[in-house]
């Protein structure tokens, strides 16, 4: 279970199960991790199935008495999974960088030895893929940002982070969907609504989905 | 209906849970101390999932509309209606007017206030549980107020008073304390990642619970338990339960309104038949963490079930013998 190249399986209590793929963050393997879910969420006793960043959670409608077989049926269906392509919609959101919401954007800046105009067009520039959903409603966890403006996550997360925040953490961009806690440097907003639990699927985005983010405006 | 006429803290509207959203980012919300939800809509008859008040904070009042049954279960309360004394882990009856006021709690966390019928806030996403991060569920997605007017499912049961046995006194632990609560966990992915030394460290630690410690999750002060190299995970699923290790080798437990994902290490998971001890534990109290097997888990969940399924048939028996009587 623990080999490299192997998968990791390990608890969550009694409640549910974390499948953990080997390999890279990048969407081949999040393409297996798709298809495996897709295949999970229909095997007997699973509530959910839950992809994270080239993983999987199941939630269990009943926990199952013993774990072997469950672990062996996801080992197979890992090796078995082909990528699934997702012809998701393309999504094009208008961001104001920096200014008030967006007010680590210099910082961000500093950090990687860039200007601002440079850190707002690398963070434009590509098309981001819709990984997985989670942390909060409607929250995207995105692929794709150029490794040139990684910034690690704070130390101490602020207690408050604008609904829209457009956001960096080492290397994973997203957009809150609410107000709340985060240990993410926002570097701008846009005021997309990405959740609204009224519509008959509350999130706006689904995995596959792509993203391209607009610049509006620019505040220096 | 009821009419919140004061409030301390974050009371809300709370039924087992939302249990099938994770995949829209959506976590479970819900009573915190599901047990004693239950047992309260047990006293009732009401449908176990029914939407109750969870109070953390005392005191509260409230004002009924009209005739109807109610019960208070969860933390040890002092409370009296209409000059009389409501003992906890009981059902009583409030005439129209009445005023209900819970004063104090010498024991536990949460109260639950349950009414026969139930609390009538529409189901939003598989539940009545207030979801406060994105406001919705509950009451307006948001904490009670002062004035609030809360609807309640009309129930024509006419049930006298009575009271069950509470699930801490039922489902004790040999080793607890009155200040020291003792939970089980299973460990989790990261807990080869500590050494030995710090494995034991964090099994015989008096976990103090800070300050910091909600619904959204239990922030633990202690000697500090850090893997033997830093570990930043990817993102992924969490449940409530979760213990996590950030850098300053503080554990959190995970609770009802956490986030839904997480990176940080995950050293053990609360096993879901002690997870409403957890919501029991007060503030400035102590936590202990006692290893259990996946199996023992279970049978730890099959004991929670067992008692109340002796409620369901007690609580039945004795309508059953009202019925005889009367008739």
């Amino acid at each position: 279970m623990t080999a490299p190249d192997r998968p990791r399986i390990s608890l969550l209590g009694t409640s549910a199960l974390l499948f953990e793929a080997p390999g890279a963050f990048d969407l081949p393997h999040q393409r297996r991790i798709w298809s495996l879910a897709a295949t999970a969420s229909k095997w007997p006793g699973i509530r959910e199935a839950i992809p994270g960043i080239t993983n999987l959670m199941l939630t269990f409608a009943t926990p199952p008495r013993e774990l072997d077989a469950l672990i062996a049926a996801l080992n197979d269906g890992w090796d078995a999974a082909e990528g699934l392509t997702i012809g998701g919609r393309e999504i094009r959101l208008p961001v104001t960088y920096g200014g008030e919401i967006g007010s680590s954007l210099q910082s961000v800046a500093d950090h990687c030895g860039l200007s601002v105009d440079d850190v707002v067009s690398i963070h434009a520039a590509p098309l981001y893929t819709v990984f997985a959903l989670g942390s909060h409603p409607g929250y995207c966890y995105l692929g794709g940002m150029d490794r040139r403006i990684t910034m690690p996550r704070r130390q101490t997360p602020l207690q408050r982070s604008a609904g829209g925040s457009v956001s960096i953490g080492g290397s994973q961009t997203g957009v809150s969907a609410s107000p709340g806690p985060s240990g993410w440097h926002a570097i701008g907003h846009t005021s997309w609504t990405f959740f609204d639990p009224s519509w008959p699927t509350p999130a706006a985005l689904a995995p596959g989905d792509t993203i391209r983010f607009e610049i509006e405006r620019v505040i220096r | 209906m009821i009419e919140i006429l004061s409030v301390t803290g974050p009371a809300s509207v709370q039924d087992l849970g939302r249990f099938d959203q994770y995949r829209f980012g959506v976590g479970t919300s819900g009573a915190m101390d599901d047990v004693a939800l239950r047992a309260g809509n047990i006293l009732l008859g009401n449908d176990e999932n029914s939407a109750g008040i969870e109070i953390p904070m005392l005191p509260f009042k409230l004002r009924f509309g009209r005739d109807m049954a109610f019960a208070l279960t969860g933390a040890d309360v002092e409370a009296e209606i209409a000059g009389r004394v409501i003992p906890p882990w009981w059902r009583s009856h409030a005439r129209t007017g009445d005023i209900l006021t819970v004063k104090a709690m010498p024991r536990g966390a949460r109260s639950y206030l349950t009414f026969g019928g139930g609390i009538d806030v529409p189901m939003v996403l598989g539940s009545r549980s207030t979801q406060f991060r994105s406001e919705f569920g509950g009451w307006h997605g948001r904490p009670l107020q002062a004035g609030d007017i809360l609807p309640c499912t009309a129930s024509t049961a006419t049930i006298g008073e009575l009271g069950v046995e509470p699930a801490e006194i039922t489902l004790v632990r040999p080793n607890a304390t009155p200040d020291e609560t003792v939970v089980r966990v299973v460990i989790a992915g990261e807990y080869d990642g500590f050494a030995a030394t710090t494995q034991a460290l964090f099994w015989s630690s008096s976990w103090k619970i800070t300050p910091q410690s909600n619904r959204y999750g239990y922030r633990l002060q202690g000697p500090a338990v850090k893997p033997e190299v830093p570990i930043e995970k990817r993102s992924h699923g969490i449940v409530p339960g979760v213990i996590q290790i950030p850098p300053n080798g503080q554990p959190i437990i995970q609770m009802r309104d956490a986030q839904t994902s997480g990176g940080y290490p995950k050293i053990a998971t609360v096993i879901r038949a002690d997870l409403w001890r957890v919501g029991q534990a007060r503030l400035g109290g102590k936590l202990r963490f006692e290893q259990t097997a996946y199996t023992d888990a279970l049978a730890a969940e099959a004991e929670m079930s067992a008692y109340l399924d002796r409620l369901r048939t007690n609580v039945r028996l004795v309508e059953e013998t009202r019925t005889c009587r009367s008739s």
